[in-house]
């Protein structure tokens, strides 16, 4: 099969700098939204993070799979997760993927290759791996990715699964976001080990640390593991140093974070640091971003009004669906 | 094992279950297998014997000890398109996969119209002297459970034809044989295809007096008892309800319509559980056609204890049966 090359094409340094973009302005209207109670529930934002969230998710390619969490809705963007569906997702509409059952980022499609996952962390390293066996016992180049937190990575499910999938040789790249934080537990707390990546060898597979705010080192870290996993070389696990720089959900003002720290992170803002690169190459003229802000600000507000305008399900539709036919 | 002609052959409980093991998995190439030392060793009470040695490992996986791992992998399979089926050594030992049968696999499809198509098989049942961590009863547990269905046969011929509607159903089923049937009970049983369908209880034994409802190796004890009470005049109706979610009301109902007297015996744990359950369908539904109380015998509300006499006291017995139909027949 044809799989995207390790040196992204201008095409798609700009697709990838649109996903990055797009989950910034969806997650800044959520943040307003939800500050502006027009939500029923809660948000769970990952600005800060867009470099490994686009980047490990654009290595895949169609017929991959991909597991996310709570806070990586942005992850599902290259995947084909559109704007209308994560406003209606928030907003309990049947228009979106849960058809009002599901809350904020737990959305999925198998036809796009993206699992609706829960909010038991990491609950989806095993599903993910799960996949990753179908496709290795009926022999196909597929290969699944499992994202979390570092503060899933104290969950005993997530040492299971790192040890059954280097066991099985299974085809699944799995990526760690340490962003400093489980909700208020800084890593100090967490763990004893410098880096979460250290913890592979105990489970004899590859263990990279990469830069979580630079793109394009996250997309050719991932898309290595990825093709690597593809052709029978087994799992790898991915840590993405980053910060979260918001709150653990809309409520949290996260005063637990030191000012500085948050300023010293929002100066490394993977957006800004990409466009630089862009610009370094002659792909992003001052025009060419303000068209593409534009472009995205369009589809952010036509998705607002959608999941506005669209019907909330029955209340009879509650007790539907419980089980398959 | 090898190919039968068809027919009719005694088959002890576990044989059925091998067999309709061995049967879906030549049948459907997307069923396979993962457990602890289900591989060579044929699994802790021999299901899979022979298994791996026809099936290869790519179909019959060894697992490390990690319950909430490979349950987890197995909803990821079963979400695209494989049937796995899940051994556990013991039933006792699915709390330690508990969150991914709760939370991942049975709200799946509530939230995504996504089937998991998945089995998890444990041995349940005490009487073997295995003490409190390989003899319980937990089906009351995943009954609680919305999303899930929880079978318990109580014969091979049932074990056989359930364990393959459990294989070809489109929702994550929990399935719990009780050991202590194993290689005690035996009938004559089809060796080729059949299905008993999920939801559906049977009418074991016919009677006009009292009806017995139960499910499990506790069928067993109502059927004694049942004979007992025969030989006294008291004719006694036993049902097997073999699912114990979703419940056949129609034919509990149906029963207690005739008999208008309720015993429900089971081995698990008494409060909040399956035998609560069953009462309150009859209290609500049933209530006219009833001449006496509804008797539960059941498990106390203990662990399952190891040492013989022990055990003995904890477990329900013919005799309890036998006295609470003397009760019940006094109204």
């Amino acid at each position: 099969m044809q799989v995207k090359s390790i040196e992204l094409g201008a095409k798609e340094l700009m697709d990838v700098y649109y996903y990055m973009r797009l989950g910034r302005a969806i997650e800044d209207r959520l943040n307003l939204l939800y500050k502006g109670g027009k939500l029923p529930g809660a948000i769970y934002l990952g600005t800060g993070q867009e470099a490994i969230e686009v980047g490990a998710s654009y290595a895949l390619e169609p017929g991959d799979v991909i597991a996310t969490t709570h806070r990586d809705m942005i992850a599902q963007l290259p995947r084909g997760l559109t704007p209308r569906e994560v406003f209606s997702q928030h907003y309990g509409r049947i228009t979106s993927l849960t058809r009002g059952k599901g809350e904020d980022n737990y959305q999925g499609d198998l036809k796009r290759g993206m699992l609706a996952s829960v909010s038991m962390l990491p609950n989806f390293y095993p599903v993910a791996a799960g996949c990753s066996l179908a496709f290795k016992i009926r022999k196909e180049k597929r290969v699944a990715m499992a994202y979390c937190g570092e503060g899933a990575t104290s969950v005993g499910d997530w040492h299971e699964t790192l040890n059954i999938a280097s066991v099985q040789n299974l085809p699944v790249v799995f990526i760690v976001i340490n962003n400093g934080y489980a909700y208020s537990t800084p890593v100090f707390k967490e763990m004893k080990v410098a880096n979460v990546a250290d913890r592979a060898c105990a489970y004899g597979i590859p263990g990279i640390v990469v830069d979580g705010n630079n793109v394009i080192e996250c997309y050719q870290e991932a898309k290595k593991a990825v093709e690597r996993a593809r052709e029978g070389g087994g799992p790898t696990l991915i840590e993405a140093k980053t910060m979260r720089i918001r709150g653990h959900a809309g409520h949290d003002p996260a005063t637990y974070v030191a000012k500085e720290i948050i300023d010293l992170w929002t100066k490394r803002d993977p957006i800004v640091r990409f466009e630089n690169y862009l610009a370094e190459r002659g792909l992003l003229s001052e025009e060419t971003k303000q068209n593409m802000i534009n472009r995205i600000n369009n589809e952010v507000e036509d998705a607002v009004q959608f999941a506005e305008s669209s019907p909330y399900p029955d209340g009879k539709e509650a007790i539907e669906d419980v089980y398959a036919a | 094992m090898s190919m039968q002609p068809s027919g009719d052959r005694e088959t002890t409980f576990i044989d059925a279950i091998s067999q309709a093991l061995w049967e879906e998995m030549e049948r459907d190439q997307s069923v396979f297998m993962m457990g602890e030392d289900i591989g060579i060793y044929g699994g802790a009470f021999k299901a899979t014997k022979g298994f791996i040695e026809h099936f290869g490992p790519e179909r019959i996986i060894d697992m490390p000890i990690a319950e909430e791992g490979f349950i987890g992998m197995a909803v990821g399979a079963a979400l695209m398109g494989m049937r796995p089926v899940v051994e556990m050594q013991y039933a006792d030992f699915i709390s330690c996969g508990w969150d991914q049968i709760v939370n991942t696999a049975a709200k799946m499809h509530y939230r995504t119209r996504e089937a998991v198509p998945m089995v998890i098989r444990g041995p349940s049942g005490a009487g073997l002297r295995a003490g409190p961590f390989h003899s319980q009863s937990p089906e009351g547990w995943f009954a609680h459970v919305p999303g899930l269905k929880v079978v318990v046969p109580g014969t091979p011929y049932d074990a056989k034809g359930l364990l393959k509607s459990a294989i070809r159903d489109n929702n994550p089923v929990i399935f719990f044989e009780h050991k202590y049937l194993y290689r005690r009970l035996k009938e004559s049983i089809p060796t080729s295809d059949y299905t008993v369908p999920i939801g559906k209880a049977d009418v074991e034994r016919e009677g006009d007096d009292i009806t017995i409802i139960t499910y499990g190796a506790m069928l067993q004890i109502a059927l004694e008892a049942a004979r007992r009470a025969q030989d006294k005049g008291i004719s006694v109706e036993v049902v097997d309800l073999r699912t114990i979610y979703p419940l056949d009301k129609e034919t509990i109902l149906n029963s207690i319509a005739k008999t208008s007297r309720a015993i429900m015996l089971y081995e698990d744990t008494r409060t909040l559980g399956i035998g609560a359950e069953v009462s309150a369908i009859i209290a609500e539904e049933g209530f006219e056609y009833l001449d006496g109380p509804i008797i539960r015998i059941s498990a106390p509300d203990a662990p399952v204890p190891y040492s013989p006499p022990l055990e003995d006291y904890y477990l329900p017995s013919v005799d309890d049966v036998v006295s609470a139909i003397d009760r019940l027949s006094a109204y």
